[in-house]
Formats: structure tokens, sequence, C-alpha cells
């Protein structure tokens, strides 16, 4: 054995205790993330899958025309104008004949939704004959009655301590015991606009805003990104001082923070084009301006690795640069451009910063039919649920957080397999 | 390698070239295809190729020779304008083609492309099915107009280039799925597809094995009765083997031009003579 071996064998094991040191840190690494990643999402499933369900309430209501003023011909406009939570408040009244107490009668009125009367309205404006009748109904029950129902209040703390006094408990006791309580899925939650009543909110709004915000952005970011990374690799001239500066400027573009998006949007296109505020259609405008740097860069890559190659047969086939590009380096640089598509748009769905500046962080009880109607989105709705008092919001705002996370998983499927689609015709 | 025999190849490689030497010019007009006078590329600010004067005659093999890095393939891609896609590129000089010049304003780069075909040197398949692949210059071009036009043109295309036979069954398999020597047949096919005049080869067989280089040589010696062939080619056997005539380019300048034969058997340049034996290169 000569010099130079024996002294690569003193050192071999020294490299593979290094080797095996390093393998061990990203070993390490990779699960401390894993285990993160199933907390956050233990966390967030377990508070948020009770939202998924409402306990709602069995009334006997006699709809007496009489309390309402209405007979079975009085026109619609009348129907509509009615007092029907008078209705509601015999019906527990009924119920519960036992209530004197002023303070009782507004608790006892309390274990209904406000929104039980506009259902019985609805469902009177649509049937006036049932004026007169009586008949069992579910309505939605009270916020902390469905709070209590799924077991976040403990009957044994002492009184003061609870949001639920004694008699209301009295009462929702005698409900289940008349199997009057029952837990159904929550249908508001995925129907409705936001509420200031949890029992009423729902996240249609934010994600129907959601959803016209991105198919903007999309819309808008990619055939322009596409657009621009193509020019800037196949038809601009190189070493050209302008160009340079638009590259260098778009990099930077890609490290600006989002706020200034938000403000430059604010500036441009509400105060000075007049887009309406608070709207998908400025949110999209303002996402696209910073989704697009990342598709660029990323689609500027993707054409760059096409190998030089495929251009040249094309060229020498006598393509013209145009057909070039469209017949050859874009499809083949398009599983690239998707990723980095996918990345921008997962971005700017997750974005609430800029969306600040332009008004789309507001209370939004109507759900968005167009681009141009007042809206939030899905991010928004979950800071602002989050900030919201009422115990009921902190399970929808983990519940909000699940359907985003769906709904970006079900975005970035999509893109995948689109991708494939492309990368199936190597 | 010893300084002594380095000082003394560079003596050897030092040798200047003041006039192209042989025959770089075809007697009979008619015979001449494509034809360059004063040929001189630039990239940039250097240059590449000097004064090349040199005339390619219809049906033949031309063979261009010479070091790395001597201008050869820069000279090709002059020939159809290739270097028109690098940007610092300048062809100054006569290019012609059947008398035209090919560099005027008149020309369109993509007609001549569809004139003067090119293969290159990495088999580049498009990653489409074989089908495709031979179909696309058609298409391009719309020099069919149904689809059994197309079909029979595919089929005659690999045909002529000698694949036919072996991929009849799977043409709509993909062309990057083939070997190596498969695919540059393909290429070849794709150029054909297109019928072209001129077949410029850049290094065509340098990626293949013996058994495929053997085959393309046999394949360019038959397509030669229709068309004519410019090939660069770093191996002077498969010159020696193939070409007609050879043409030995030295640091952007051509040196010696003669029929093949002589190159190789009695070389007039001195540069050549140390090319051809090995000295150098």
């Amino acid at each position: 054995m000569n010099k130079s071996t024996q002294i690569v064998e003193a050192g071999l094991q020294k490299r593979y205790a290094k080797e095996k040191r390093f393998r061990l840190y990203g070993l390490i690494s990779i699960l401390i993330s894993l285990a993160f990643l199933v907390i956050l999402l233990a966390d967030i499933i377990g508070k948020g899958y009770p939202a998924f369900q409402q306990t709602y309430v069995k009334l006997d209501v006699t709809i007496d025309g009489e309390v309402l003023g209405l007979t079975a011909e009085s026109p619609e406009d009348k129907l509509y104008s009615a007092s029907y939570s008078k209705v509601i408040r015999n019906a527990l009244r009924e119920k519960f004949p036992g209530v004197t107490d002023r303070k009782q009668k507004r608790a006892l009125s309390n274990l209904v939704s406000k929104s039980a009367a506009y259902e019985l309205r609805d469902m009177v404006v649509e049937n006036p004959n049932l004026i007169g009748t009586s008949g069992s109904y579910w309505f939605l029950a009270k916020d902390d009655v469905d709070v209590f129902m799924k077991g976040n209040i403990d009957r044994n703390l002492p009184e003061s301590d609870r949001r639920i006094k004694d008699y209301q408990l009295e009462w929702i006791d005698t409900l289940v015991a008349e199997n009057r309580l029952e837990k159904r899925f929550n249908t508001v939650l995925f129907t409705e606009a936001d509420s200031r009543e949890p029992e009423q909110a729902g996240i249609r709004g934010a994600l129907m805003g959601s959803l016209y915000t991105m198919l903007i952005t999309m819309c808008l970011a990619f055939p322009i990104g596409v657009a621009a990374a193509t020019y800037l690799e196949e038809f601009a001239p190189q070493n050209n001082k302008w160009v340079d500066l638009i590259e260098i400027n778009i990099n930077n573009l890609a490290a600006v923070p989002s706020i200034v998006f938000g403000l430059l949007g604010l500036a441009v296109y509400i105060n000075f084009f007049g887009v309406p505020r608070s709207t998908p259609l400025v949110g999209g405008l303002v996402l696209t301006l910073m989704t697009l740097p990342t598709i660029i860069i990323a689609s500027r890559a993707a054409i760059k690795a096409v190998p030089p190659s495929m251009r040249e047969a094309a060229l020498g086939l006598g393509a013209s640069k145009v057909q070039t590009v469209f017949q050859h380096v874009l499809p083949m640089a398009m599983p690239g451009i998707l990723t980095g598509t996918i990345i921008g748009m997962a971005q700017a769905l997750g974005e609430t910063a800029p969306l600040l500046m332009i008004g789309m962080i507001a209370f939004v009880s109507d759900i968005p039919q167009s681009i141009i109607d007042p809206s939030t989105v899905m991010p928004v709705q979950i800071y602002l649920w989050s900030d919201s008092p009422e115990r009921a919001f902190t399970e929808r705002t983990s519940a909000a957080i699940i359907v985003l996370l769906a709904f970006l998983i079900t975005m970035n499927l999509v893109a995948i397999m689109l991708r494939k689609r492309f990368e199936k015709r190597w | 390698m010893s300084t002594e025999i380095a000082d003394k190849n560079r003596d050897e490689f030092d040798i200047e070239i003041l006039n192209t030497v042989g025959k770089p010019f075809i007697d009979k007009p008619e015979d001449i295809k494509m034809a360059t006078r004063d040929c001189d590329v630039f990239y940039g600010d250097k240059q590449a190729i000097f004064g090349v004067d040199l005339d390619i005659g219809k049906n033949e093999i031309i063979a261009m020779i010479g070091p790395s890095g001597c201008g050869k393939s820069t000279y090709l891609r002059a020939l159809n304008r290739m270097n028109d896609t690098i940007e610092i590129c300048r062809v100054s000089g006569s290019l012609t083609l059947d008398g035209q010049d090919i560099y005027s304003k008149k020309q369109d780069p993509v007609l001549l492309r569809a004139r003067v075909g090119m293969v290159f040197q990495k088999p580049n398949p498009f990653p489409k099915s074989i089908y495709d692949n031979v179909a696309y210059g058609a298409r391009l071009h719309g020099l069919v107009s149904n689809k059994a036009d197309l079909d029979d043109l595919v089929e005659a295309s690999l045909t002529k280039a000698g694949l036919f036979k072996e991929v009849k069954d799977n043409l709509q398999k993909p062309g990057t799925g083939l070997s190596g020597g498969q695919q540059q047949r393909l290429c070849i096919a794709r150029t054909i597809a297109v019928d072209p005049e001129v077949i410029l080869m850049d290094e065509p067989t340098s990626a293949l094995d013996p058994i495929a280089t053997a085959i393309i040589e046999e394949l360019m010696d038959e397509l030669r009765h229709n068309y004519t062939i410019a090939i660069v080619t770093h191996s002077m056997q498969q010159a020696a083997r193939i070409s007609q005539r050879t043409a030995y380019f030295h640091l952007g300048k051509l040196v010696e031009v003669n029929a093949t034969n002589d190159v190789f058997t009695n070389p007039e340049h001195q540069l050549t003579e140390n090319y051809i034996t090995g000295r150098f290169g």
C-alpha cells in the first residue's frame, strides 16, 4: 500500500461520518417540518370541523293571521313587511309558558336565530295559504346554543362564568329531551355571505370573491406574463441596455412588498381610471401586477431551458421565428411556465395586504354576482372572523381556512394535470 | 506531448495561408449549385471566416474538413442563413444559390431554408410522433393538400432515409424514442420531406456508432443523385469514403479544395498534408 492510499484510508472514516451527519441533519429538518405541518393541520381541522355542523331547533309555530295582520289574500308587499319575529316569539313563549321576567323573555327569543323570522317570511310569501295554519318547523339555533350543543361551554362552571345561564340550560335540556334540538350539516356556511350573527355567516361571498379575483388574475397575468417572457427571451435584442434595465426591474418587482402593489392599484386603477373599489375587478388587477414578475421569471427560465437544437431544427426546416416559438418552444416550456403560474396564483390567492388598500377588507353581506360587485376574498374573511369576539366565529375561522386550503389544492391539481398533459407530448 | 513536438506543430500551424490552392471553382457554370465569393463571417468584432471562394456543384457531395474552430461549421451555416439567429453574426461577400444572392433583401430566409435543408450534429427530432416529425415541414409549407398525399410523402421520405421498414408499424410513437442512428435518419427524412435542393450536414454522424454511421453514409451516397450535399466532418475516412470533392479549412481560411482522391493522396498545400497525416488537428 503506497502513501497516498494510506492517507486516503485514514481520511475515509471522517468523510463517511461527515456524510452521515449531513444526511441526519436533512432528515431531522424534514421531520421537524412534517411535525409542524401535522400540528397545524390537526389544529385547524380539529377546530374547524364542528363548523361544518349547525344546531337546528324545532318549533311548533302557529302562523296567526291576526298577529301578523295578514290574510291569505294580502298583497305581496304586505306579506313582506309583516312582523314574523312576533310569531316566532309567541311559539317560544307557548313552549315555555313560565317565563315572565323581561330579561328572561329576551333570552328566550334568543334561543332561535333572527333568521328564523326571515325563513318564515319566505315560506309565507311563497305560500300565503300557510296563514292561519300551524305546524312544526326547523329553524337555525342561536350561536350560543350551537356552541353549547357542540360541548364548547362547560355546564359545570359557575353561572357567572358562562355565556349560558341556568334558565337557558333548563330550556335547552327540555328541548333536547323532546328531540327538538338537532345537529345537521351546515349548509348556511356554503350558501350565505358574511353576517354579524355567527349562525348566519357563510363563506360563499368570500369564496365567489376569491374565484372572480383569481379568474381575472389568471386571465390577465398568464397571457401577459408568458408574452412578456417570450418577447424578452426570443425576440428582444440581446445585450441591449433597455432590455437589461427591464430585466433588472422585473426581478426587483418580484421582491417588492405586496402592500406597495395595493397602493399602486389605489392610485392608478381606482383614483385615476375610476375602477369601482372593493370589487374583484380591481382586486384581480392589483394581484395581476403582483403575480406578473413571478410568472415572467419562471417562464423565462422555462423558455431558456428549451434546447437550442429544437429551434435550429424548426428554423432549418423553414419555420419562421414566430412559428418556431409557438409550435416548439412554448409547448416545450409549458410545464415550467405552468409551475410558475401555480406558484404565482397560490401567492395571489393567499394575499391580503394589497387588498387592504383597495377596500376589499370590508364587511360584505352580499354574495357578489359579477366582477364589479363589492366583495371580499377568503383570506380577508378569515382575518375578519378571527377578529370577531363571538365564540362561534372561532370554529368558522378554522373552517374557512380548511376551505381556502381545499380551494388552493384544487387549483394546483388542475394546473398539475395540465402540466402532465404537456409533459406527455415530449 | 513534449514541448519539442508542440513547438514543431506550432511552426507547421503558422504557415501563412495566402491563397486557396487546388480547384475551388467549377468550370461549367451550369454545374454550379451554390457559389461563394470573398465570403467573410464575423462574430461581433471577431472574424471567423476570411474571404472564402468556393463553388458547390450539382449532385455532388463536398466534404469540409479541418481542425476544430477552423470555421467550417460557420461557413456551412452561412449557406442557409442559420447564422441569422445569432444577433452579433454578420456575413459579407457574395453567396449565391442558382446564381441568386441569398443575402439580398429580396431573399426570404424562410424560403431559402426550405430550399437548403440542414441536418445537425446531434439528432434533434421534435418531441412528437415519427409521423408528425416527417410531416412537419410539409404541413408548415402547405406542400400537400390532403391526408393521403401526406401519408405518401411521409412514407416516401422515410423510405428514402432508409428508416421506413424499421418504423412502419410505430409511426405514431415518439421520434425521441428511437435509437441515435434512427433519430438521425428521421432528421434526414424530415429534411428530405420538404424536398430541398441542397442538404447541409453538420457532422451528422459524430454522435453515432460505426454501424449507424455506415447506414447514413450509404444513404448519403444514394441521396447524391437527387440533392447537392455539403457535409462537415471530423472523420477524414468519412470524407474520403463519401465525397467527390474535399475542402480543407484552417483558421477561418479555405486552404485547399481538390477532388477527394487528390486531397488524401497528394495534397497540394503543406497544411493539408500536416492535417491529413495527423500531425495536428
